[in-house]
């Protein structure tokens, strides 16, 4: 059996893995036991020292986006992937903190769908929380499928079977109580993938050469391939302006403009100010002061998360067989779901210069990753269906149980239902195309209407829906267009188009509705509009006296000169 | 490091987190992965061929311990202090999980 496995695991590896769902598991039962006040103290949250708060704050993104969609993109285009924290997360992340997070802590908000309800009412809210609950599906496909593909190059298992015992495993993590001790394990988690990516890293520039030898071989494999493989150029794979291979234009002004339009505005703005699976972790502090801290503090270890995601992914390029033999235009066999795409790029790499051991971690960190951001998606879903549309819209006034027990049957269903949209996941050769397309559709026009309601207080009602439906459509009409051909752009060129479309559209239809229909009273937008809340109700009194270090606005100030240097080095 | 389950029962001051400080938890976790590498870097075998020549799971097992050690140097240095009496989480409705001994909050 151990030879037709894509990756050869053996006891020790499984040893280690064991230790680390040992651990988690064992911190959620003593927690629901409440065997220390001090667990009781690190899981409500309040008063946790910000480094804390900051890395579960990066933890719950640091799943399969990062990893595996990261690494396949470094592996298809190289460096340019790198915009998506040097332009895209980390200033998104600085403007949370700054800007967005003082108006979520005053105004108390707890959810998307909740903000909507107050600042558009039940239309707006609807559509949201539909559009919420159908993402949040969708997304648990891609994790399900990366985590079947984990079980499946681990036992060599066909990728039905492997989606289904995937499923399994993730419906048994919730159930035991792995989601109960969430700090914990977001902390942990973000230790094990740092200690297993870090050393890929390291050997397998070992490996290659080091940096020299790296560039060396890419221009080498650029310059090689053959011309219908469409591999970018050796200099737009090394430099990450301006970035055609990401874009896909040829222009390299149009190129700019998307990347830092496109990517950097819309759909990194619209993700990382819209996500409140990550916006809570904020929320959950004790003052507005730390709360404003913990994106920001999360900035300083994210800009460099992508040494460790995307430099993997260029040597699996060079290094591994197969990965070579795909980017100059061949169909190599035996990746984790069929055929060799760009996904396998980290799991190929491990195979090949990964001793068992430190396998065992690498795996450990994968499951956990995915395992970890499937059941946040889950429980995002649950919560959506059960209290925003299943009690508001279709039973109302049943008691606690009754909302519980519907919480756990949405769990399952949940689950079951992402088994069939992975199979929409398994058929992008890079998850990383797929998740901005779904990001072009959900985030785009929900940041669009939500930065509109929260600056322009005559915004209506009507308005809130309209632009949210139509800037959904209109991302889908720009996907399914390029998908019929109409146009054509590579990299993730159409993912940033629809998000721009989505954006844009909102934006105008939310206007010419707005003016045409009756807004709501300013009495009733106190702390959702900006201008009809009190200042003192946005900023924390406490901080002046605070030193620099632990002040909003000067951190932030470094963090942003930091991601400068980076962007101009590289 | 358990002294706080027995100030636990007074439950009458403010005390340190302990054993479930969580720096303390990442250091148990890493200081063991790192104890394991280290000695399948000793005993195992190299497998020099994939590494290009390294005793990867020896230095990566070593790293391990180093940083295990600062966490835990860390939490004694500088303790968490619980509060006498914190904040019970509530059963999170966005984290479905086997309830805990009491009704939730809501």
């Amino acid at each position: 059996m151990g030879s037709d496995t894509l990756i050869d695991a053996n006891w020790l590896d499984y040893l280690l893995v064991a230790i680390y769902f040992g651990f988690v598991l064992g911190i959620g039962v003593m927690a629901r036991r409440s065997v220390s006040d001090s667990i009781d103290f690190f899981l409500s949250g309040r008063s946790l020292p910000a480094w804390v708060t900051g890395l579960a704050f990066i933890s719950a993104n640091l799943g399969a986006v990062e990893i595996m969609g990261m690494s396949a993109n470094g592996a298809e285009i190289g460096l340019p992937t790198v915009h998506y924290f040097w332009v895209g997360a980390v200033p998104a992340m600085l403007f949370l903190g700054v800007v967005m997070m003082p108006f979520y802590y005053g105004s108390k908000v707890r959810s998307v769908p909740e903000f909507m309800l107050r600042r558009f009412g039940t239309g707006a809210h609807l559509v949201n929380a539909i559009s919420f609950a159908v993402a949040q599906l969708l997304i648990a496909g891609v994790n399900l499928a990366l985590l079947a593909g984990i079980v499946s190059a681990l036992l060599g298992w066909p990728i039905w079977i492997a989606l289904i015992v995937a499923g399994v495993i993730v419906l048994s993590y919730i159930t035991l109580g792995g989601l109960s001790a969430a700090i914990y394990n977001e902390v942990l988690q973000f230790f094990v993938i740092v200690a297993a990516l870090a050393p890929l890293t390291l050997i397998g520039l070992n490996r290659v050469g080091g940096w020299d030898g790296l560039t060396d071989k890419i221009t080498a494999a650029a310059d090689g391939a053959p011309v219908d493989a469409g591999v970018p150029p050796a200099e737009q794979q090394l430099e990450s302006w301006p970035g055609q291979a990401l874009a896909g234009f040829d222009s390299e002004l149009l190129s700019v403009i998307g990347i830092v339009f496109g990517l950097g505005f819309v759909l990194s703005f619209g993700y990382w100010t819209t996500n409140f699976v990550e916006v809570q972790r904020a929320m959950a502090s004790n003052s507005i002061s730390a709360a404003r801290r913990t994106p920001i503090i999360g900035a300083f270890p994210k800009m460099f998360v992508p040494f460790i995601v995307i430099v993997p992914g260029m040597i699996s390029a060079v290094l591994v067989a197969e990965m070579v033999e795909l980017k100059n235009g061949g169909t190599p066999s035996g990746g984790a779901a069929g055929d060799v795409t760009y996904n396998d790029a980290l799991l190929l790499l491990m195979r090949d210069v990964l001793p068992n051991g430190l396998l065992g971690l690498a795996i450990a960190g994968l499951l956990a990753a995915f395992m970890a951001g499937m059941a946040a998606n889950i429980s995002a879903f649950n919560t959506v269906f059960s209290y925003d549309l299943w009690q508001r819209y279709i039973r109302k006034d049943h008691d606690d149980d009754y909302y519980l027990r519907v919480g756990r049957l949405a769990t399952v269903a949940a689950t079951v239902i992402a088994i069939f949209t992975a199979q929409i996941a398994l058929g992008y050769d890079n998850v990383m195309n797929y998740l901005q397309t779904l990001f072009g559709f959900f985030n785009a026009p929900l940041f669009a209407t939500f930065i509109l309601g929260m600056f322009w207080k005559r915004m209506t009602p009507t308005a809130g829906w309209v632009g949210l439906v139509f800037g959904t459509l209109s991302a889908v009409a720009v996907d399914r267009l390029a998908a019929a051909g109409v146009f054509e752009l590579p990299g993730q060129g159409v993912a940033f188009l629809a998000a721009s479309t989505a954006f844009v559209v909102d934006i105008v239809l939310s206007v010419l509705v707005t003016l045409v229909t009756k807004p709501k009273p300013a009495s009733e937008l106190k702390g959702l509009v900006w201008s009809e809340t009190p200042r003192e109700d946005l900023v924390d009194p406490d901080e002046a006296a605070m030193p620099w270090y632990q002040r909003t606005i000067p951190l932030a100030g470094v963090a942003l000169a930091m991601v400068i240097v980076l962007n101009v080095a590289f | 490091m358990s002294s706080d389950t027995t100030a636990g029962q007074s439950g009458t001051s403010a005390r340190k987190a302990g054993a479930f400080d969580v720096r303390n938890i990442i250091g148990a976790l890493m200081g063991v992965y790192g104890v394991i590498l280290v000695l399948a870097g000793l005993l195992g075998e190299h497998e020099p061929e994939k590494t290009g020549g390294v005793n990867a799971n020896l230095w990566t097992g070593l790293a391990l311990l180093a940083v295990a050690a600062v966490f835990f140097g860390w939490a004694r240095w500088r303790p968490i202090v619980v509060p006498a009496d914190p904040d019970r989480p509530d059963d999170d409705p966005t984290r479905p999980a086997p309830r805990r001994k009491r009704p939730p909050a809501h």
